[in-house]
C-alpha cells in the first residue's frame, strides 16, 4: 500500500484568485491579510516597541533593503555576492557630501541614492556580459578591493572613516523614513515584477538568448536593473551613514554582503517576500544571540547551513504553500 | 636587490601555489564549491598544534593524524552538507561558507589567539643564496611546491581518479554512463582538497603564528590564483601563482607590504573583466558569457 502526498489549492484561494469574483469580506481578508501584514506590522506595531527594539528593527530594515535589492538582481540572473558595494558607496557619498562639503541631510540622501545607483551601474558595466558564478566573483571582489584601496591610499578618512556626519533631526523621522522606504521598495519591486518589465527581466534569467532573439537589448535592461538595485542599496548606505553618524570601511565589510544573501536563502528566493521575511528573522535573531558574545557568529553560520540544507525552498514558500493549499495522503493506483 | 626579488618572489609564488592547489582540485577541477577552504586551512594548523602541544604527540605523527582528520572532515562535509544541495551553485557556496564561518569563529571563541600558537619549523637555520640568507623552511616550501605541482599535473591528467574529477565537472550524467559515480568522486575530491589544505598549512604556518584572519586571506588568495589561472586548469594555477607572487613581491619591495593583498584582488577583477575563463581555462569558455 503506497501513498503519495497530494496538494490541492484551497477553495478560497481559487475563488479569490480572479479579482472580479471577490464577493465576501472573508475572501477580501484572505487576499489582503498577507499584504497588509508588513505594512501594519512596520508602521503600527513596531512604534510601540521599546527604543532598543525599535533601533533593532531599523537596522533590520537596512538589511532588508539590501536583501530586496539582491532579489531583484537574482531575478535577472545576476547573482551578487557583494551587496556591501552598494552600502559602502551610498554611505561614503552621503558621508563625504555631508561631512566634507556641508550639504544638508535632505540633499545628501537623494544624491547618494541616485548618484550611487548610477555609479554602481557604471562600475559593473564592463562585466554585464558575464553571468552566473563569474559575475558573482566580480561582485565579491569589488567591495573587498574598495576597502583595501581606502586603507592603502588613506583617502576618505582612511581606516578611521568619516566622522561628524549629521544625524537625523529626531528619532521618529529617522524611524519612519527607513520603514516607508522599505515598504516603497518592497511593493514597488513587486509591482515591477508583475508588469511586462518584470516578464522581460525574468526571461533574461531563464533564457537570455531567447530574449535577445526577440529583439530586446538585454544589456540595457541589465543596466537598468543594476541602477534600481544599486539605488536601493545606496539609499540603505546613505541612511546608515546618517543614522550611525559614521561612514567607513565597515561599510564594505562582509556583513552587508552575507546577511542579505543569508536572508534570501532562509526566507526563500524567487519572490521579494522571502528575503524580507528572512531579514526579519535573521537580524533580530543575531541581536538575541548577542548575549553569547563571539559564539554568536558560530551559531549564525550553523543556522545558515541548516537553513540551506534542511529547507532549500525557503521559509516563505513553505508558509505560502500552507496558506494556499491543503495536503493529504492518497493511495497510489496500482 | 635583484637576487632578493627573484628568491622571495619564487617563495611567495610557491606559497600561493600550495595554498591554491587544494582549492583548485575541489572548485576548479571537479566543480564542487568549497568556501570552507580557509577554515580547513587554519583548522589543520590548530589541530596539529593541539596534537603537538596539548596531547604531546611527536611532530611527524601529529602531521599524519592531521592529514587523516582533514581528509575525514572533507568527506563528511560532502556527505552531510554538499550532497543535499548538489547542483544548486548558490546553495553550495552558502552552505560551505556558513560552515567555514562557524569553524573559524569557534576557534576565536576558544581564544586561539596569540604568539604561542605557532608550529615549529622542520629544520632550523638558513643558507646563503645569491648573498641572501634564506631559511630552510622557505626552501622546503619552494621544493614541496615544485614537487607537488608536478605530481598534481600527472595526477590530474593521467590517473583514473584525476580524470574522473574532470569528468564530473564537464558533464556528470555522461560521467555516470561511463561508470563514474559523481557522488563518490565529489566526496573524494573534497577530502583530497582538504588534505592538500592541511599540507599547505603545515608547511607554510611555521613561518608565522596561526591566526583566524589567516583563514579569510587564504580563501581570497586561493580564489585569486584559481580565477586568474582559469578554473579547471592545473597549469594555470602554477602560472597564475608565479605572476601574482612576483607582482606581490615587487609591490612589497617598491611600495609597501600593505598593498600586497590589493594585487590579488585587482588581478582577479581584471581577469574577470577581460577573459573570465582565466589564462588557461577552457571548459567553461562558452558558458560564462552571453
Amino acid at each position: 500500500m503506497t501513498k503519495r502526498k497530494e496538494r490541492i489549492d484551497r477553495g478560497i484561494k481559487v475563488r479569490s484568485d480572479g479579482i472580479y469574483a471577490l464577493n465576501s469580506y472573508r475572501e477580501i481578508l484572505y487576499l489582503a491579510f498577507p499584504r497588509l501584514l508588513p505594512v501594519v506590522g512596520l508602521l503600527a506595531v513596531v512604534p510601540f516597541f521599546s527604543l532598543y527594539w525599535q533601533e533593532v528593527i531599523a537596522s533590520t530594515a537596512i538589511y532588508a533593503l539590501l536583501a530586496v535589492s539582491w532579489e531583484l538582481l537574482y531575478m535577472t540572473g545576476l547573482i551578487s555576492l557583494g551587496q556591501s558595494l552598494f552600502y559602502g558607496v551610498g554611505a561614503y557619498i552621503a558621508g563625504a557630501l555631508n561631512a566634507s562639503w556641508g550639504f544638508p541631510i535632505y540633499l545628501t540622501v537623494p544624491i547618494a541614492t541616485v548618484g550611487g545607483g548610477l555609479l554602481c551601474a557604471l562600475m559593473l558595466l564592463p562585466v554585464l556580459r558575464l553571468r552566473g558564478i563569474y559575475f558573482a566573483m566580480v561582485t565579491l571582489v569589488l567591495p573587498l578591493m574598495f576597502s583595501r584601496l581606502v586603507e592603502a591610499t588613506r583617502i576618505l578618512g582612511g581606516t578611521n572613516g568619516l566622522t561628524g556626519i549629521d544625524s537625523f533631526p529626531n528619532h521618529w523621522i529617522s524611524f519612519c523614513l527607513i520603514q516607508i522606504a522599505l515598504l516603497v521598495a518592497f511593493f514597488g519591486f513587486r509591482r515591477l515584477e508583475g508588469s511586462d518589465y518584470g516578464l522581460v527581466i525574468k526571461g533574461i534569467n531563464d533564457n537570455d538568448r531567447a530574449i535577445m532573439s526577440s529583439g530586446i537589448n538585454i544589456y540595457w535592461y541589465k543596466t537598468q536593473v543594476l541602477f534600481l538595485a544599486g539605488a536601493v542599496g545606496c539609499f540603505a548606505g546613505a541612511y546608515g551613514a546618517h543614522h550611525d553618524m559614521f561612514a567607513g570601511m565597515p561599510g564594505f565589510a562582509l556583513d552587508y554582503s552575507i546577511l542579505p544573501i543569508a536572508a534570501a536563502a532562509v526566507g526563500g528566493m524567487g519572490s521579494f517576500a522571502g528575503p524580507l521575511l528572512g531579514a526579519f528573522i535573521l537580524v533580530p535573531l543575531s541581536e538575541i544571540l548577542r548575549a553569547l558574545g563571539a559564539l554568536r557568529i558560530v551559531f549564525y553560520g550553523l543556522f545558515l547551513v541548516f537553513a540551506v540544507v534542511g529547507l532549500p525552498e525557503g521559509l516563505f514558500h513553505f508558509i505560502r504553500r500552507k496558506y494556499e493549499q491543503i495536503e493529504r495522503w492518497v493511495e497510489v493506483d496500482k | 636587490m635583484l637576487g632578493t626579488i627573484i628568491i622571495y618572489g619564487f617563495i611567495n609564488s610557491s606559497i600561493l601555489v600550495l595554498v591554491a592547489m587544494g582549492f583548485n582540485l575541489t572548485f576548479g577541477i571537479s566543480g564542487v564549491a568549497n568556501f570552507a577552504y580557509g577554515a580547513i586551512y587554519i583548522f589543520s594548523g590548530f589541530l596539529t598544534w593541539i596534537f603537538l602541544n596539548s596531547l604531546g604527540i611527536n611532530y611527524l605523527l601529529s602531521i599524519f593524524l592531521t592529514f587523516v582528520c582533514t581528509f575525514l572532515l572533507g568527506y563528511l562535509i560532502y556527505r552531510f552538507i554538499l550532497l543535499r544541495v548538489r547542483g544548486l551553485s548558490l546553495s553550495e557556496v552558502m552552505a560551505t561558507f556558513g560552515l567555514g564561518l562557524a569553524i573559524m569563529e569557534l576557534f576565536r571563541y576558544f581564544d586561539f589567539v596569540g604568539v604561542k600558537y605557532s608550529l615549529p619549523v622542520f629544520i632550523d637555520g638558513s643558507v646563503p643564496i645569491f648573498g641572501n640568507y634564506v631559511d630552510y623552511q622557505r626552501l622546503i616550501i619552494g621544493i614541496i611546491a615544485v614537487a607537488f605541482a608536478v605530481a598534481f599535473y600527472f595526477f590530474i591528467h593521467y590517473s583514473k581518479v584525476g580524470l574522473a574529477f574532470r569528468a564530473i565537472a564537464q558533464d556528470d550524467v555522461t560521467a555516470l554512463t561511463l561508470g563514474i559515480d559523481p557522488d563518490r568522486i565529489g566526496a573524494i575530491s573534497l577530502a583530497l582538497g582538504s588534505s592538500l589544505a592541511a599540507m599547505a598549512a603545515i608547511v607554510i604556518l611555521p613561518l608565522g603564528t596561526i591566526s583566524v584572519e589567516n583563514g579569510y586571506e587564504v580563501l581570497i588568495d586561493a580564489l585569486a590564483v584559481c580565477i586568474v589561472g582559469g578554473l579547471g586548469s592545473s597549469v594555470g594555477v602554477i602560472v597564475a601563482g608565479l605572476v601574482i607572487g612576483y607582482v606581490q613581491t615587487l609591490t612589497a619591495n617598491f611600495f609597501e607590504p600593505r598593498w600586497m593583498i590589493l594585487v590579488s584582488l585587482a588581478a582577479m577583477a581584471l581577469v574577470l573583466v577581460i577573459k573570465p575563463s582565466g589564462l588557461f581555462g577552457k571548459q567553461k569558455e562558452l558558458e560564462e558569457r552571453v
